[in-house]
């Protein structure tokens, strides 16, 4: 069962992809859809038997990958509760995905490729969560990339989508750089890649270090003792979920990623791609719980990461781009979590997360839809009359991401909050109120989106009003579907995820270490902890509804009167335009002197150029000399046979 | 034993020469009294003496010598003949089609091609410095008039002159060279001469003589810088006779050649080797970077044979077994590309006449694929490109010279080979990828014949490597 979960996106991407021209656009839908929804049922099976019933970690050997020395890496699927959730996670939401798509890539005249390229995508994603070590794990971190590439760039013929794939691999390829230096760390100094080896020596090589072992890993000229050591893996192995979970400092992808078509966006904010950092960070909890050093790191990143995002999404425009950084913010709380060791609370949030994040990303595609394929904003206005079902979708999908009480954002963004509050490392305060106020913008946001493209009078041209028209039900239905799991998905998991049955839910799939008292004393906060995300929905919710409702012009008044302030958020911080100058222009400038100069000047002058240009040049010295005249031709001879004797006789003597 | 039969020699080794010498006066003298009417009757009499005396010479005894040992028979002899009487026997079957379109029908030009053959097996066999000189010039008398045979065409009568007039000028060399080697040593018989240098060694004088018998010998393989005469004669001359000069001839002086050094001079390896040496390396520069500037298939092609020449010449340095094997494969390689792509220039005809210009062939993958792609074949054979037969050529002799540590040599080679393939490629390139001119008049049958063997020999070398190269090696075994 597990093998056919894993191997039905891959012979979907093959079918579709070799035979696509063959069969056809339709079928290509039909059969990569029909594999999906198969291997999403299947999913959930595997969920139910595994999480919920008592189904051990279970190893399925599929096939020997590389056998070198001590090196052995097997291609085997590792199935405990934290695979089956992705599994879940992943094969719903592509499921969901690939059938919206059949409505959403209605016109494109490349179907086939489209979902070739989804499926692709979700085998790679199931290929990482399912490998049961870090090399086949790297496998999949590396296609999630390749697929994220083809998929943003799916529309070629637009530079923007260019631009932004190959933005999203660069960036990308810095965080994976980490992530392999991390990999060879680990194999360096457990001399397995194997994740269960790992596990299990890496409690006692942690407290060999402490009875006074050398150093045992150098790194950049110093070197570390075994605790060190295991603090700059760690670190080295977050530094690829920074760039896959779009964390601060590495997210300057995720926005421009919003260049793919819309259900690309949905696949990869909801449930592939992003979450792989998270899951990775949860995957390799028994490292990460050994270098305390290393998860404060990743709680300031990540509470840094849901501020940052969250104040950028305040005054973005394109209704994507608002989702985009909504979902940078949110996995900011999900790394926050995984900082303070509450490692169950983090990968709930991703599990909630996915359901309504999901839902909003189609829910806009289904307004992007309606409005002919207008994304801004501002030219929207007044569609909830138009489009009912997608409004109340949306509504929906951001009552669950503001935390409303009772939806899904409300059980897991709460316990993040929480389990900040009571998190004990140097960051976790500094978390617990980056979170607060990131909530509190997260509400802004959110209902901003709402209300400036569903009320108020509309700002479309006539035109386009005339055309607005509800999605066909192919597109209707998953967002349904999504919005059941954005309503009841905390409601009905919480026990098990976070609550007390979490012991018996989670098993031996993360692990804590005995110190670890976090998902104990997130339940004992203080009542003002407990309601302040309420709060905050609250009033956030009340801010945008006088901003936006009440007083339109409010807002432009505020911006006016901030200036700086406004375009700083507008521009996002100015990361694109730092690196741009930091990095890219250098970039550009040394590769053009090396182009320009290195291989044109000196390669080409002194290579090809030069030596064709010399061919040349002999050849027709050589031909002059064919002059035609017999006594040229005579007196070479004898030049000949003149030079070859006195040859002969000054260095030749061999003989006398 | 009675002593006046002991005076008549022994004729039966000369069996094929005489044969041809005798067939030849024969054909004369129909040619003679039947006029231009015979001519059809000469040509198609010619071809079977060749081939008869091809016969002859496969099935006679392999070993012999006669004429008090000026004339030899043997294996390596014996190969190269028959390599030459193939070269001679299609020349004359190429020239049939170009004579009735040409109004270039004498019945001596059979005859003449029948007699310089005759030149060039005896010099093969020669074994002595006179009877050498007796058969190059033989040769080279009967080359003189046929270059100037179409006697209407100025530049076909400049050619035979300038031909003439530089032949006469090495043949010159090649006697004064043999005068003093004469004179240094007392001997004509090569073998005499080896025992000579072997027991008293070179001298200053020797030297003068040897340098000047190889000059007078490379002439005729058109080496530098010795080969000026070779682009003018090519383009001049009709183009059968350029066929027929670019094959039989080069093969019979180099095997002459590889006789006199291998044999005679071997005691002074080193003088020859450096002559031969600084030969073999011109001859490859300039044929590789002179015929880039040319637009004359022709001349491209007298190029690529003195190109050719040089790289023949670098198994020859090598002096040992594996480099007399490595000429000897380069030869026969070289026969089969040679006449394949003179097939392919006798073909190159429009309705108004012959053309023979590169140009010419634009686009001829269009308007005669099978004819391309042959000719493609040849021209990646010629750059030696694997793993058509002229990779294999290239491959023995280089073997041959890095083994016996002429390194420089063979890298240059390889250096060569590599500007050289610019100019086949291009040939390629100008037939595959330029826009069509106009077609060719049908091929002829005997043309098809030709270029098809070539084409299988080229294409299918790797098949029949082992036993060619077994005879090879025979045939080289000769000398050691």
């Amino acid at each position: 069962m597990y093998t056919a979960i894993v191997l039905l996106p891959l012979l979907g991407f093959l079918v579709a992809g070799i035979f696509g021209r063959v069969i056809g656009a339709k079928a290509s839908e039909y059969i990569t859809s029909g594999f999906l929804i198969i291997a999403a049922i299947l999913s959930w099976v595997a969920f139910i038997s595994v999480g919920l019933g008592d189904g051990e970690t279970q190893i399925i050997p599929i096939a020997t990958w590389i056998v070198s020395g001590a090196l052995d890496v097997q291609w085997a699927i590792r199935v405990d509760t934290l695979t089956a959730v992705m599994l879940v996670v992943v094969n719903t939401v592509s499921a969901l995905v690939h059938v919206y798509s059949i409505g959403y890539m209605h016109h494109d005249p490349h179907k086939s490729r489209f979902f070739a390229y989804l499926s692709l995508f979700t085998f790679a994603m199931l290929t990482l969560v399912t490998s049961d070590n870090l090399v086949q794990m790297f496998f999949g971190w590396e296609g999630v990339g390749l697929a994220s590439y083809l998929l943003i760039g799916f529309w070629y013929q637009r530079p923007s989508a260019n631009a932004a794939a190959m933005k999203a691999f660069v960036v990308n390829r810095i965080g994976d750089f980490g992530f392999a230096l991390g990999i060879f760390g680990v194999y360096y100094l457990f001399d397995s890649v194997n994740l269960a080896t790992i596990f299990a020596n890496a409690q006692g090589f942690v407290e060999s270090g402490a009875e006074g072992g050398g150093a045992v890993l150098t790194f950049l000229g110093t070197p570390y003792e075994p605790a060190t050591a295991m603090t700059v893996v760690c670190l080295l192995l977050f530094m690829g979920a920074m760039g896959k979970s779009a964390q601060f400092l590495l997210h300057t992808w995720l926005p421009d990623a919003m260049e793919g078509p819309t259900p690309v966006s949905a696949l990869i904010h909801a449930a592939t791609m992003v979450t792989a950092g998270v899951f990775m960070v949860a995957r390799l909890s028994p490292l990460f719980e050994l270098s305390h050093t290393a998860l404060t790191f990743v709680t300031f990143i990540g509470a840094t990461t849901a501020f940052f995002a969250a104040t950028i999404g305040l005054v973005q425009t394109d209704i994507k781009r608002v989702i985009a950084y909504s979902t940078c913010s949110q996995l900011g709380y999900m790394f926050v979590a995984l900082g303070v060791g509450a490692y169950g609370v983090g990968v709930f949030h991703l599990f909630t997360h996915a359901f309504f994040k999901a839902l909003l990303f189609l829910g806009a595609g289904s307004v992007i839809h309606a409005v002919s394929d207008e994304q801004d904003m501002r030219k929207m206005g007044g569609l909830r009359k138009h489009i009912p079902l997608t409004y109340w979708m949306m509504i929906v999908g951001t009552l669950a991401l503001t935390g409303f009480p009772l939806t899904a954002g409300y059980f897991s963004k709460d316990a993040i909050i929480e389990a900040a509050f009571v998190g004990d490392n140097a960051f976790a305060q500094y978390g617990f109120w980056m979170t607060v106020i990131a909530a509190l913008m997260t509400s802004f946001y959110s209902w901003r989106l709402i209300f400036l493209t569903f009320h108020g009078k509309p700002r479309a041209s006539v035109d386009v009003m005339k055309h607005v028209h509800e999605s066909p039900p192919v597109m209707t239905v998953p967002l349904m579907v999504l919005a059941l799991g954005a309503l009841v998905a905390g409601f009905v998991f919480s026990g098990s995820f976070i609550g007390h049955h979490q012991g018996e839910f989670w098993k031996t799939a993360l692990f804590m270490s005995a110190d670890n008292h976090v998902l104990e004393e997130m339940h004992h906060v203080p009542q003002w902890v407990k309601w302040s995300p309420f709060v905050m929905m609250v009033i956030g919710l009340v801010v945008a509804w006088y901003f936006y409702i009440k007083a339109p012009d409010a807002p432009k008044r505020l911006a006016a009167r901030h200036d700086g302030l406004y375009k700083f958020l507008l521009n996002k911080w100015y990361f694109d335009e730092l690196y741009d100058f930091l990095f890219v222009r250098p970039a550009m400038k040394l590769g053009r002197f090396l182009w320009k100069r290195g291989d044109g000047t000196v390669i080409d002058g002194f290579g090809p150029d030069g030596i064709s240009t010399l061919v040349q040049d002999v050849t027709a010295r050589v031909v002059r000399l064919q002059t035609g005249y017999i006594y040229h031709y005579a007196f070479a001879m004898l030049i000949g046979v003149a030079l070859l004797v006195t040859w002969t006789m000054f260095a030749g003597g061999g003989a006398h | 034993m009675q002593p006046e039969l002991t005076l008549m020699p022994d004729l039966m080794p000369a069996l094929p020469e005489l044969f041809l010498a005798v067939g030849a006066l024969v054909l004369l003298m129909i040619g003679a009294f039947g006029g231009e009417r015979a001519t059809p009757a000469v040509t198609g009499m010619s071809a079977a003496l060749i081939a008869l005396a091809a016969l002859i010479l496969l099935f006679m005894p392999a070993e012999g010598a006669t004429f008090g040992g000026a004339f030899v028979q043997d294996a390596f002899a014996r190969y190269l003949k028959i390599l030459t009487l193939i070269g001679s026997g299609l020349a004359i079957a190429m020239s049939v089609a170009y004579g009735r379109a040409e109004k270039f029908e004498r019945f001596e030009y059979p005859v003449l091609i029948v007699l310089g053959t005759l030149g060039m097996m005896l010099i093969i066999s020669a074994n002595d410095l006179i009877a050498a000189y007796l058969g190059l010039e033989l040769m080279s008398l009967s080359l003189y008039v046929v270059a100037s045979i179409n006697r209407d065409s100025v530049r076909s009568t400049e050619a035979g002159l300038k031909y003439f007039v530089l032949g006469a000028l090495s043949s010159g060399m090649l006697l004064y060279g043999m005068s003093l080697v004469y004179g240094f040593t007392g001997q004509t018989d090569f073998a005499a001469i080896a025992q000579t240098l072997a027991q008293h060694g070179g001298s200053l004088g020797l030297t003068f003589g040897l340098v000047f018998v190889l000059a007078g010998m490379v002439f005729k393989i058109s080496a530098v810088p010795f080969h000026m005469w070779t682009p003018d004669v090519y383009e001049g001359a009709p183009t059968p006779v350029t066929a027929y000069f670019a094959a039989a001839p080069k093969i019979a002086a180099m095997a002459m050649i590889t006789r006199i050094v291998i044999t005679a001079f071997e005691p002074v390896a080193m003088e020859w080797q450096q002559v031969v040496v600084f030969v073999s390396i011109a001859s490859m520069v300039l044929g590789a970077f002179a015929a880039i500037g040319q637009k004359n298939i022709k001349r491209l092609m007298a190029y690529s044979s003195i190109g050719h020449m040089g790289y023949a010449l670098v198994g020859l340095v090598a002096g040992s077994q594996a480099g007399v094997r490595g000429v000897i494969i380069y030869m026969s390689i070289y026969l089969a590309m040679t006449l394949g792509t003179f097939a392919c220039i006798l073909a190159m005809r429009r309705k108004e006449g012959m053309v023979e210009d590169i140009s010419d062939l634009s686009g001829l993958s269009r308007t005669n694929p099978m004819m391309a792609f042959l000719l493609a074949m040849l021209m990646f054979s010629l750059a030696g490109i694997p793993p058509l037969a002229g990779f294999f050529g290239k491959f023995y002799v280089f073997l041959a010279a890095v083994e016996a540590g002429f390194y420089v040599l063979a890298v240059i080679g390889v250096l060569t080979s590599v500007v050289s393939a610019f100019y086949y490629l291009r040939i390629v390139k100008v037939m595959y990828f330029d826009e069509p001119a106009a077609g060719f008049v049908p091929m002829p049958s005997e043309l098809k014949i030709v270029l098809g063997l070539a084409g299988v020999f080229v294409i299918f070398f790797v098949a029949i490597a082992g036993p060619l190269v077994g005879a090879a090696g025979t045939a080289a075994k000769t000398f050691f």
